[in-house]
């Protein structure tokens, strides 16, 4: 003890301790990111494949992602963002973007599945991130009322209760989640594309992210209850409806009653 | 009333049913209520008719609400659900929610009687507000029937207080985020705001009292308040005698129509189950308020697409258009340590506060430029009471602005468009747009006076064009018959009246405020084409009707 406070003034002194408070924090960053991160990797991947995404990746990618997928003034760097990014964004058309503008936008897909995965590869390779999610996390089978709960508290805001999307600033909007795969909800939780926060492990654990996706693939299947659903928009399409159709119907009939008249 | 039982005291009626009714019409007098009820003529319109939908939806919200009340359970106690709808299954809610869930999935009818309920909810406020567009702008807010325009507005604002006491009763999530902002609104109410939403909620938002105080006033006070104002405006109704449409025949001292029976009971009955079918059809087809999609009401979530029904929709919409701050400064002030939430206040209480004050007054307000305080039982059609029109335009866009701007971000995704955007334009709308519907529709009003005058004189053109023998090129106008003529022709054209003295010879300065106004509503006018002219334009040919029309002034 004594000999440490003799040597505080030491020149190096100061240098010591900021490597010291460096060293702590990234060692509890890297602790906590691992804690935090979203593990459900299973899939695996060739080095040929990683060879092949490389080449996907130069020809189709780089222009804006930066060679080694570094990022440009253009595009984010995709150094650990992991395979379920690339599987997300690339295999529901959003990448390669047509334009840039408020967000990427849904679109028919450009790769086919081996390219996709391929690309998957490339990039999982360049740096360690969120892997595709096991089948059984996606494909349902959960329990959708713990689902429900955590899809109100967690999404609705955005995606709408009724999952039948909902808009965001500047031309930004979370879409409308009917038809989306089991997977590709799930990557979507575990990466946070475009403007959606991450909804790692910690935050929402695996079994939860099943219960979600079984949720959503259960009001997509039992339909609506009540009849034609008037897009799920609440009040406002109610509303709409009522002085259109409603209204429109009962003039129809008024001026029907009243026809045969002076 | 006694006419039937003693005129002749010794009939004595022939079949048992014929005794039995007159044993109880001797005693109540039915027949002497039939013979004046039936006797009241209505003249026949289709836009005469949204009152009746109003009051045969009203007819419906009970019967179906009676339904209702016997399943739904008012309770805020917590359950675990335990019904038929599978997402729901186990979850933590109200007995409120929990009972409305059993009546969608669990009671026999149940749903289409909760789908009928609320679809007859929408049309009833809608009907209302059409019946109320109509009476305003065909002026038939005149007297005597200015008492009978508040009792309206009384009954609209009722029905809107129904409306949203139902909306919250389910204790789903979109109501209950519905009851979040009026409570909200109501803390924003400087120094008293916070007590009121205490005594209202039982104590802190939100409470477990709230669903069943407002069970009873949905179904308790506020049709009970309903009614009794359905009634005194229906007996203002038959004391009054409807109004009608100008036509040939037709004055104030008149009724053109059918009586009441058999023909309009015939007509009114029949309409009823048309109203009826087709709100069941809507109930049966297409789905309303599906509270399971919602989920329980718990304070922390709020849906996208929260948005209250139509009829609160306009402040919904003046409070998602209000900013916050201007540049750096904060609507929302601190006062002697009091919080003064400003942002919330005014846009929640002062446009819907200007609205229901003008439409209450307008009937005052109109009386008092005019100093017409005859009886008026023959309606304008719009375009004869120009600056009126422009006025119930004017009032009408604004309300639409608020009204869009409550589906604002359903504008922003369904027309792919920034939500922020909207919102400006909305904002700017806010104000303009009541300037530039009262510009537009004065000035169409006062083209389409126009077009009828030179109808009225000149006749219809035929598209027949005829080549006279020295040349000339013409074409054929035929002459209106006169019933077509009167619609035309027969309408009063106010003109300005300019300020008089009172009886001490002074102008007062409320006298020239009245003059004032009087010149901004009738300085533009467009006079209906007088006798003469119509003599002049169809016994002379045309130099004598541009003599005519060149000697008068039509417009400024």
């Amino acid at each position: 003890m004594k000999a440490l406070s003799q040597k505080r003034r030491h020149p190096l002194a100061a240098i010591a301790l900021l490597l010291m408070g460096l060293l702590l924090t990234g060692g509890l960053y890297a602790v906590a990111t691992t804690v935090n991160e979203a593990k459900a990797s299973t899939t695996t991947f060739s080095a040929n494949d990683a060879e092949e995404g490389g080449k996907l990746f130069a020809a189709n990618c780089a222009t804006c992602h930066g060679m080694g997928a570094s990022g440009s003034k253009d595009g984010p760097s995709l150094v650990g963002v992991g395979a379920a990014a690339v599987d997300f964004q690339v295999g529901t058309g959003r990448m390669p973007m047509q334009m840039n503008g408020p967000q990427a936008l849904k679109k028919p897909v450009q790769f086919n599945d081996e390219q996709t995965h391929q690309l998957a590869a490339y990039v999982a390779s360049l740096g360690a991130g969120p892997a595709i999610p096991e089948e059984d996390l996606t494909n349902g089978g959960g329990d959708a009322a713990a689902g429900g709960e955590l899809f109100r508290t967690n999404c609705a805001m955005c995606h709408n209760a009724a999952a039948a999307g909902g808009a965001l600033t500047r031309g930004k909007f979370a879409p409308a989640l009917a038809d989306v795969s089991g997977k590709h909800i799930y990557e979507a939780m575990a990466t946070g594309p475009q403007n959606m926060p991450v909804f790692n492990d910690a935050n929402i654990t695996p079994e939860g992210k099943k219960d979600i996706i079984t949720f959503l693939k259960q009001i997509e299947t039992t339909g609506s209850p009540g009849g034609a659903d008037l897009g799920s928009l609440g009040p406002v399409a109610e509303g709409l409806f009522v002085w259109v159709a409603g209204l429109g119907v009962i003039i129809a009939f008024t001026i029907w009653l009243t026809s045969r008249t002076s | 009333m006694s006419a039937a039982s003693t005129a002749e005291p010794a009939f004595v009626a022939k079949t048992k049913t014929g005794r039995i009714t007159d044993f109880v019409d001797a005693r109540v007098g039915g027949s002497g209520i039939l013979r004046e009820f039936g006797r009241k003529v209505f003249p026949d319109h289709w836009s005469f008719m949204f009152g009746e939908v109003a009051l045969y939806s009203f007819v419906i919200l009970l019967l179906s609400g009676t339904f209702l009340t016997f399943f739904f359970d008012p309770s805020m106690a917590e359950t675990h659900y335990d019904g038929g709808y599978v997402p729901l299954k186990g979850v933590e809610m109200s007995v409120a929610y929990s009972s409305s869930l059993n009546i969608s999935f669990d009671i026999r009818g149940g749903l289409f009687m909760r789908q009928v309920h609320h679809w007859a909810a929408l049309l009833f406020v809608a009907s209302i507000a059409v019946h109320m567009l109509r009476v305003f702008f065909t002026g038939a807010f005149r007297r005597p029937r200015e008492m009978n325009w508040v009792v309206g507005g009384v009954l609209l604002i009722l029905a809107m207080a129904a409306g949203f006491t139902g909306y919250s009763l389910p204790d789903d999530l979109l109501s209950g985020n519905g009851l979040r902002i009026i409570d909200g609104v109501i803390k924003s109410i400087p120094v008293i705001g916070t007590y009121i939403s205490f005594f209202l909620f039982g104590g802190e938002f939100p409470g477990t009292a709230i669903i069943s105080r407002l069970y009873m006033l949905h179904i308790l006070l506020v049709p009970a308040l309903i009614l009794l104002m359905i009634v005194v405006h229906l007996f203002m109704v038959v004391v009054h005698k409807h109004t009608q449409y100008p036509g040939p025949g037709r004055n104030d001292n008149n009724v053109v129509g059918y009586p009441l029976g058999p023909v309009y009971a015939a007509k009114a009955g029949g309409f009823f189950f048309i109203v009826f079918g087709v709100i069941a059809l809507m109930a049966a087809f297409f789905t309303i308020n599906p509270i399971w999609n919602y989920g329980p009401y718990d304070p922390s979530p709020v849906s996208a697409g929260t948005q209250p029904d139509w009829y609160i929709g306009f402040v919904d919409g003046a409070l998602r258009l209000m900013p916050g701050t201007f540049g750096d400064w904060h609507v929302e002030q601190v006062f002697f340590g009091h919080v003064f939430t400003f942002n919330v206040l005014l846009p929640a209480l002062v446009p819907a506060g200007i609205l229901f004050t003008v439409m209450f007054m307008y009937p005052w307000i109109e009386r008092w430029v005019t100093k017409d305080d005859r009886e008026h039982h023959v309606l304008d059609r719009p375009r004869n009471a120009p600056t009126r029109t422009a006025i119930g335009m004017a009032g009408f866009v604004w309300y639409c602005v608020m009204w869009a701007a409550a589906g604002s971000d359903l504008i922003a995704t369904h027309f792919g468009v920034s939500l922020n955007d909207v919102t400006y334009w909305l904002r700017a709308l806010f104000f303009i747009g009541p300037v530039i519907a009262f510009v537009v529709t004065k000035r169409v009003a006062l083209a389409l006076q126009r077009k009828d005058r030179e109808i009225a004189l000149h006749g219809r053109e035929t598209g027949r064009i005829v080549r006279l023998p020295h040349g000339e090129f013409i074409e054929v106008h035929a002459p209106l018959d006169e019933y077509k003529r009167y619609k035309l022709v027969g309408f009063e054209s106010p003109q300005v009246l300019p300020a008089v003295p009172n009886e001490h010879g002074v102008v007062t300065r409320k006298e020239k405020r009245r003059a004032f106004l009087s010149r901004w509503f009738f300085e533009d006018r467009v006079a209906p084409a007088t006798p003469a002219e119509l003599e002049a334009a169809h016994g002379h040919g045309h130099e004598a009707v541009e003599a005519a029309e060149g000697s008068r002034s039509l417009t400024h």
